[in-house]
């Protein structure tokens, strides 16, 4: 077959192809998956605008490396169960990180199509590819030749999927310990369904149950048993902590404690994970909110007030101190919430909270904000402005300001800690107990998903090679095309091969 | 393993009830103050349960429980012995710190009798002088004052009708224990917030330090939702994570019980709505039955 003729920037479509959504209005009123996802047509299209460029910043771009180009142009080629085989090679959980990825300051962010044009959507394909293994049950499941090792993973969040699946990859007996009734951690009791729903998530986890990972809900390690324990009594050869931040952060400012002040993570997890949303047939309840007030822009803060609109609240309103281009959230979480009818106070500030004689809250009194010289993370610090006090009537004001590390393993290990509270580790992720790595936001503070994988990849590697297992990104032989190795690695190198099941 | 089998039920009264939960693992790792959260089934919410009683040796976990609102009375109709919760995480939050004290006042106020008892057994065992002080509404509605005596060296029972023991609220109790005894180190307290409240206010005077356990509304009891977050001192505290055990004269029980209401509304139209599917349900039986 001739070479394909080569792409230029004029040769491609230019428009980036838009992602059919829910209409805002309608949305705003359900759970249901506010973007729809590619169609087959769609996809063809968008990979067509990937110049296939040999510099390939995108790969650099992504967390985990995945071969973003070869995925591209499998899905060009049409075919795409090749797609699926390269991403899985790096990443296992394409149809979640396809809608949860910040890719404007990943991937997407340095494509070369993005200097001159908007970016290749290469989250949309990504998540398109997930979706179609999903729909049409694709696994890769390796047979994987045990090589005696037991590995225990402390939280069934993205950091600790992403390192069982590595470890049980190279021949590990995984479990992994969850102190909710159901695995997924944020990706749980976090993100709403309209972004990520749930059956998602749950297809992801049977993945990792094929690949002979155990699952063990309902277990709080550090009071069930400690981790010291695990590595003593229980026989681990290696335990890996990913138990997430989240200590939720309030400001202490007076009224914090009036009822219908809360949490995001309060809101999220009664609305997602207990399903409060339909109680009474679900027993949690959650309070409903009329007058919303959310503090905060980041992506929890999003979630929060496009939960509450959907919960039936008549106003929902988000405070933040800065203005919407230092915002944390993700561009699309945003412009998504601006359409739904969210009104965004940027450059506000609450000063305090106000009461009814039955200690609800009534109002929320405020301060305006400018911008003044940057602060130690780069962004300029926010100032109030003298005299522009006001106050916003309010039955429910929602913190989403961020969080603080989990208390609980430091308060039952001797995992050495650092001034935050959040667990020390070296470069390769080992904390300070022989046999014990950490990763995601218990090691770094809150942060993303996709980062979270990462982590919980290097950690992996680590624990490997301290397990005296090959490291599966080390090349011991001739490189061959990613459709050839399994999960990343060299049929020479290890004891399984790719089964394909379906 | 048969785990969150229930093995056992007593029933106190028509409200209060007790079920020994099959957990091995929980039973050797539970220590006094500890709590449980439980789900009955798939649907259920979590509610945050303090430990009655562990016992290594069978591998079970006793809960005592009173039939308040939906989901403890629909515990109250389902659970019986040999069937199974759907979850039940733990044991959570610090254990009580069972100090040096050589003479300590054990108090329970209704339901609130089963959680302190651990705490008084680990005394009696560390070789303190225990004295027992329980409170009920009435004589029927005692329960384990045969446990308490077997650990207590005194016993002080209190009824509101007088119907059991001395007439009047706990502290009367804990002031006959204060009247007897000039040396008391500590008082442990555990019972709805009011009393404990009371009990604070009681020993504040005598100057004698109170621990006290704190229930306030959770939903994973691992420090992730804040809303179990009290005011202890000029601090915000999370039950959950850094209690429940606080001292109880720097808890602020007003703040405390204002926030305990925050979900009255939907909890009274979850108990609404059970108790007529309940009425309907039994009205179905009772035709097909005819």
């Amino acid at each position: 077959m001739a070479a394909a003729k080569k792409k230029t920037i004029r040769t491609i479509p230019q428009e980036r192809t838009p992602m059919p959504e829910q209409d805002p209005k309608a949305r705003a009123r359900n759970f249901e998956e506010v973007a729809k996802g590619y169609t087959v047509e769609m996809a063809i299209r968008e990979a067509e605008r990937c110049l296939q460029c040999a510099d390939e910043p995108c790969v650099r771009g992504c967390p985990v490396s995945i071969d973003i180009p070869a995925f591209i142009a499998k899905i060009s080629e049409k075919h795409y169960r090749g797609a699926y085989d390269i991403i899985t090679d790096t990443n296992l959980l394409p149809a979640v990180c396809g809608r949860v990825c910040p890719q404007e300051s990943q991937c997407e962010g340095v494509c070369t199509v993005g200097d001159t044009l908007e970016p290749v959507a290469i989250g949309r394909l990504e998540r398109f590819v997930g979706d179609m293994a999903r729909s049409e049950g694709w696994r890769n499941v390796p047979y994987i030749e045990p090589r005696g090792f037991r590995v225990g993973i402390v939280g069934s969040g993205p950091a600790g999927m992403a390192c069982a699946a590595d470890m049980a990859k190279a021949g590990c007996e995984v479990v992994v310990y969850e102190a909710f009734h159901e695995p997924g951690g944020v990706l749980k009791y976090g993100i709403p369904d309209f972004r990520l729903p749930n059956p998602v998530v749950d297809v992801e986890i049977e993945k990792l149950k094929e690949l002979g990972i155990r699952f063990e809900c309902n277990t709080l390690v550090g009071r069930l048993f400690t981790v010291e324990q695990m590595l003593t009594e229980m026989g681990f050869d290696a335990v890996f902590i990913g138990t997430g931040a989240g200590y939720p952060s309030f400001m202490n400012i007076p009224g914090e404690s009036l009822n219908g002040v809360l949490s995001a993570n309060e809101l999220l997890t009664r609305c997602n994970l207990m399903r409060g949303r339909d109680f009474p047939n679900f027993d949690t309840p959650v309070q409903p909110g009329r007058h919303v007030t959310v503090i905060g822009a980041g992506n929890t803060a999003m979630d929060a007030l496009r939960v509450s609109k959907r919960l039936g609240a008549e106003d929902v309103r988000c405070i933040y101190r800065r203005s919407r281009a230092e915002a944390p959230a993700r561009v699309e979480e945003v412009h998504h919430a601006i359409e739904e009818g969210i009104d965004f106070h940027w450059l506000t500030t609450p000063v305090e909270l106000l009461g009814d004689a039955e200690n609800n809250v009534r109002a929320m009194r405020c301060q305006k904000m400018e911008l003044g010289e940057p602060d130690d993370s780069g962004r300029r610090k926010p100032v109030p402005v003298a005299g522009s006090e006001f106050e916003i009537e309010t039955d429910m004001v929602i913190y989403a300001i961020g969080t603080n590390a989990n208390p609980i393993l430091g308060q039952t290990s001797r995992l050495k800690l650092n001034k935050w509270g959040y667990i020390e580790t070296d470069d390769n992720l080992a904390t300070s107990l022989l046999g014990v790595w950490a990763g995601g936001d218990i090691v770094t503070g809150a942060a993303t998903v996709i980062q979270a994988m990462g982590a919980g990849r290097r950690a992996a590697r680590a624990m490997k090679a301290y397990l005296g297992l090959r490291d599966t990104d080390v090349i011991y032989g001739e490189q061959l095309p990613s459709s050839e190795r399994t999960f990343g690695l060299h049929p020479a190198e290890h004891g399984y091969a790719r089964v394909r099941l379906a | 393993m048969p785990e969150l089998e229930i093995v056992d039920r007593k029933d106190f009264s028509d409200v209060t009830y007790l079920l020994e939960v099959r957990h091995p693992l929980m039973a050797k790792a539970a220590k006094p103050g500890q709590f449980v959260i439980i789900m009955e089934h798939e649907h259920g919410e979590r509610i945050p349960l303090t430990i009655a009683d562990f016992d290594s040796a069978a591998g079970t976990i006793t809960l005592v429980i009173q039939a308040v609102g939906k989901t403890t009375r629909e515990m109250q109709q389902n659970c019986r012995v040999g069937t199974r919760l759907f979850a039940m995480v733990g044991p959570m939050g610090i254990p009580s710190h069972i100090g040096v004290a050589k003479k300590v006042v054990c108090v329970g106020g209704g339901l609130g009798v089963a959680p302190v008892y651990p705490q008084a057994r680990a005394y009696k065992q560390g070789g303190a002088y225990v004295i027992g002080v329980l409170g009920f509404r009435n004589k029927d509605l005692v329960f384990w004052e045969d446990k308490f005596r077997a650990v207590c060296d005194e016993l002080i029972v209190c009824t509101d009708d007088g119907s059991a023991g001395i007439k009047g609220l706990v502290t009367a109790g804990i002031e006959q224990a204060i009247a007897a005894h000039a040396d008391i180190d500590e008082v442990i307290a555990i019972g709805p917030p009011v009393m404990m409240k009371g009990c604070a206010d009681l020993t504040r005077k005598h100057k004698i330090k109170t621990m006290v356990s704190l229930n306030p509304v959770m939903v994973d009891g691992t420090g992730m939702c804040g809303g179990c977050r009290v005011k202890i001192g000029d601090r915000v505290k999370f039950a959950c994570v850094d209690g429940p055990d606080f001292d109880g004269h720097e808890v602020d029980f007003d703040d405390l019980m204002a926030r305990l209401g925050r979900y009255k509304p939907s909890e009274r139209e979850a108990l609404t709505q059970y108790q007529e599917t309940c009425r309907l349900r039994s009205q179905i039986d009772t035709a097909g039955g005819a």
